[in-house]
């Protein structure tokens, strides 16, 4: 049994390191200088980056920041300080299920509701799509934060006088914050990586994307239509592609830890 | 500390259960009244027809058995119940004979604060810990002198005043708790409630926080709960025994330890229960 297990575990943990490998064996030669400051050649020529990919992943991640972060983070501070009984309850659950919701459908969403009327695919439509997903984890991982502040440091501010807002703003918030910035990181890690709500929303772009109306590159697609394409060099670059995006998600999720592990954290009583 | 506070004390003639202290000649003023008082969390009724004089500038304590309503009590008056939504409270509270109920609950608590059972510093430094109440109250003026103020009464600032911005978390519990109830005196209130402020202290600890409760009376009126009977003997100046949700006897310390009128505290103090 002991044995089962052990391998059990030795599997899960071998194939990160698998995929690690393999994108460092394939990848790693197109990876230069040239990879991440080029526009992607033209099609039959070798060589070429993908400089407008990497700006684009990082506009789109801006923009579902600026969504999913300010909603997640106030909806959870009602649900974790105001709501009780059937309301939290309903919010909960709906984000669970928002959580669940395929990517893929969360792209035709954001198409019929940005894409459609605009006539056009855009950044905006893509960080919309994206924005949406990590409302639901920002959101949940929050309140759990929260809630884990205990109720004595509350009520210890209350006892001075504190309205309810200000011991939320002055010392619930500021007692949870490394949770907080541990969960917007950790959700803007999982959308880093979304291809399926790009595809129609942001669409893809062989240039530098004109504006935030307009389509953009992006990390995740670029690996899609290169992996796909009958080209060696591509597949080539397309790995190189996935080995950028995969250490991006590993530096965001260590300096995360970091941030969790740093500093006293508040006593659970 | 800009605001004018009332300095004015309602003198009341004591009611029967009223003490009147042998060794104070002077008439009693009582800084809060507690009338007729039924409280209920839900359908549980956990106190029962409260009646209860606090005197300015004395220690109060109460005491009985776990579950008996003294947190309770205790907790009312400064309407930190309603912290708890199914609560709903009978009866009148009275601060210099006003009812705290239909006071700003900001401004009640600002008068009368509270130090809790475990050590609950914020996650911030020591002399933030201090000043919070004095800046979300937004105290003109200096707020370090306050906070060395409130520090030198809470007999802490010979050992902090060289960490003043470590983390509270840095301090040993009794310290912690000490910090506490610096806290609490910052804002200057004119009661300070005590929840088994020691239950989680080692005796040295606890014998400094008792001291301290003597010196802070010249300070501010002073109620405590407490499950230890000795505690209560060595630092109040009256006592209040309740059992099940009820005021049993509410006399001067000495003489409820020693000459108890009722069987029940009795019982209570020479340990048959509780």
């Amino acid at each position: 049994m002991l044995t089962m297990t052990g391998l059990c575990a030795l599997v899960a943990v071998a194939v990160l390191f698998f995929i690690l490998g393999y994108l460092v064996y394939h990848g790693g030669t197109s990876i230069s200088w040239n990879f991440f400051t080029k526009l992607p050649a033209p099609v039959g020529e070798t060589g070429g980056g993908m400089a407008n990919a990497i700006v684009g992943s990082a506009k789109l991640l801006l923009l579902a920041c600026l969504l999913g972060v300010p909603i997640g983070f106030f909806g959870a501070i009602y649900l974790a300080e105001f709501s009780g009984g059937t309301i939290a309850f309903v919010v909960r659950y709906a984000a669970d299920l928002l959580n669940g919701v395929p990517s893929i459908v969360i792209g035709i969403f954001a198409y019929s509701l940005v894409v459609l009327p605009f006539k056009h695919f855009s950044t905006l439509a893509g960080g919309f799509a994206l924005g949406l997903m990590m409302i639901p984890i920002t959101l949940r991982s929050t309140e759990e934060f929260l809630r884990a502040v205990p109720r004595a440091l509350r009520e210890g501010a209350m006892a001075l006088g504190a309205s309810q807002w200000k011991t939320i703003a002055s010392v619930v918030v500021p007692a949870a914050y490394r949770g907080i910035l541990t969960a917007i990181l950790l959700a803007f890690a999982r959308v880093a990586g979304e291809t399926a709500p790009l595809l129609f929303t942001a669409f893809g772009n062989r240039f530098w994307s004109p504006g935030w109306d307009q389509p953009t590159a992006s990390l995740p697609v670029m690996i899609f239509t290169y992996a796909i394409a009958p080209y060696d060099d591509w597949h080539r670059q397309a790995w190189a592609a996935g080995l950028v995006l995969l250490g991006l998600i590993l530096i965001i999720n260590i300096i995360a830890r970091v941030i969790l592990s740093r500093g006293v954290a508040v006593p659970r009583t | 500390m800009a605001s004018v506070r009332s300095a004015v004390s309602v003198k009341i003639t004591p009611p029967v259960s009223v003490p009147t202290s042998r060794e104070a000649q002077a008439p009693l003023v009582m800084r809060m009244t507690v009338a007729k008082v039924n409280f209920y969390y839900g359908p549980k009724q956990v106190l029962f027809d409260i009646n209860l004089n606090v005197a300015t500038n004395k220690v109060t304590s109460l005491i009985g058995p776990s579950g008996c309503g003294k947190s309770t009590l205790l907790r009312t008056l400064n309407r930190m119940h309603e912290t708890v939504r199914s609560s709903r409270l009978e009866g009148e509270i009275l601060i210099d004979n006003q009812n705290i109920l239909a006071q700003d609950v900001t401004a009640l608590r600002r008068r009368v604060g509270m130090v809790f059972q475990r050590p609950n510093p914020f996650p911030k430094s020591i002399f933030d810990n201090v000043a919070y109440g004095l800046r979300i109250n937004g105290v003109k003026g200096s707020i370090h002198d306050a906070v060395e103020k409130s520090l030198r009464h809470a007999a802490l600032w010979d050992e902090v005043k060289d960490q003043l911005h470590k983390s509270a978390y840095e301090l040993s519990g009794g310290q912690q708790q000490r910090l506490c109830i610096a806290r609490a005196l910052a804002v200057e209130p004119e009661v300070l409630l005590l929840d088994e402020p020691c239950s989680a202290l080692d005796p040295i600890s606890t014998a400094k926080i008792e001291e301290l409760l003597v010196q802070l009376k010249d300070l501010c009126t002073i109620v405590i709960v407490t499950h230890n009977m000795q505690q209560a003997a060595r630092v109040s100046d009256f006592t209040a025994f309740l059992l099940m949700g009820q005021l049993i006897e509410f006399s001067p310390t000495p003489q409820l330890f020693t000459t108890p009128t009722d069987a029940r505290t009795e019982a209570y103090i020479t340990g048959r229960f509780g």
